[in-house]
């Protein structure tokens, strides 16, 4: 069977999208697809210190009109509520792509609080949410989430759920 | 050395000097009522919140017009915030970009409270420890002069810090209204089929 299939179609769907500037606070999660858009002269993939400088940045390349995505985990979703007034208040579109932890199968408790929290605080600040449960499901809610974000002008968020991803074992890793 | 540079008219000379074309991103509190000051403009972006941002919205800008210069201007309270900013832009670095921190050692919005920048931090430093290659630090009128050329021509990015008087000044309000300042924003750069029907 091949390698890597949703994280290859859900980089063709970024692309597909136009859009060509990715930035991310990395995670286990995302590491496919940050090697991929790393892999790519067109596109420009930016590491960031912290996540809300991800938000910063779609924001000032949509001023500029380019389209961006930033890739985190569900913990970094604490760290860019504020930076979201910009995005709401100006109506500027956001893609956000966030792996789960602290939900199916966690093994590290400080993990679970914001985890738990992120639906509910990305809700709150006007963000629109898809979670995705399956690996088929990922690469078209990425390309239909792309469009109602770019094409609506919306905040929009797709969450991968932990079961879709596996969850580290821990105790196996300390072995 | 007492600072003798006064936010005002320092930032209206600069901007009076504006090549055609510069972006200017203005941070929240008094750089927005400099900027405004110194006469509104369809490339002023004015951020009234998202503390902490400036500098990395105007990365994000640069990255996506990479031929046209974009200053940033904020304060120290802001750029302590998101001091991150200079480490990503040094390591992805884009030669369009100018940051200008106006320091004068306060939370300004606030009461005036000291910020870290009165005691032993310094911006410049720590600009330049996160690698970026081209900065400057001033604190008076001699050396305002200069700065001109560094923040419109020198290859970016640059980071100039500004150590200014502390000022109880009027607020001089833009506009507040985020969607209408972005689409006039896209509008000046794309027009407006591209900046509203992309």
């Amino acid at each position: 069977m091949e390698d890597n299939v949703w994280q290859k179609e859900t980089f063709s769907a970024l692309r597909r999208q136009g859009i060509d500037l990715v930035c991310h606070v990395p995670d286990a999660g995302h590491a496919k697809v940050i090697e991929m858009c790393e892999a790519d002269n067109e596109v420009d993939c930016i590491t960031c210190t912290s996540e809300e400088e991800g938000i910063h940045l779609l924001s000032g390349a949509w001023l500029g009109g380019r389209k961006g995505a930033m890739l985190l985990q569900s913990s970094g979703v604490g760290n860019i509520i504020n930076a979201l007034a910009m995005p709401n208040t100006c109506r500027i579109p956001i893609l956000i792509i966030v792996t789960m932890r602290g939900e199916y199968g966690e093994f590290n408790p400080w993990q679970v609080p914001m985890g738990q929290g992120t639906p509910a605080c990305l809700e709150a600040m006007g963000v629109r949410l898809y979670r995705a449960e399956e690996p088929g499901q990922v690469a078209s809610a990425v390309e239909n989430m792309a469009r109602l974000a770019y094409d609506s002008q919306q905040l929009c968020a797709v969450l991968l759920s932990q079961e879709l991803l596996g969850a580290k074992d821990f105790r196996e890793l300390a072995k | 050395m007492t600072n003798e540079i006064s936010r005002r008219p320092f930032v209206k000379s600069l901007l009076d000097a504006r090549p055609s074309g510069l972006a200017v991103v203005a941070g929240l509190g008094s750089p927005c009522w400099d900027v405004a000051a110194a006469g509104d403009h369809k490339h002023n972006m004015y951020i009234w919140g998202a503390m902490g941002g400036a500098a990395m919205i105007g990365y994000g800008l640069a990255q996506a017009q990479k031929e046209r210069r974009v200053l940033v201007i904020t304060g120290d309270g802001e750029m302590l915030m998101g001091m991150g900013a200079f480490s990503t832009i040094a390591w992805k670095p884009t030669p369009n970009l100018a940051i200008l921190v106006l320091d004068n050692s306060r939370f300004g919005e606030t009461g005036a409270q000291f910020t870290h920048t009165s005691g032993p931090t310094d911006l410049a430093a720590i600009a330049e420890a996160s690698g970026i290659k081209s900065v400057r630090s001033v604190s008076t009128l001699e050396e305002v002069d200069g700065l001109k050329s560094f923040l419109f021509n020198e290859p970016g990015p640059v980071v100039a810090v500004a150590k200014i008087k502390y000022e109880k000044l009027k607020f001089v309000l833009p506009s507040s209204s985020g969607s209408y300042l972005k689409d006039r924003f896209r509008t000046a750069l794309m027009g407006v089929g591209k900046a509203t029907l992309p």
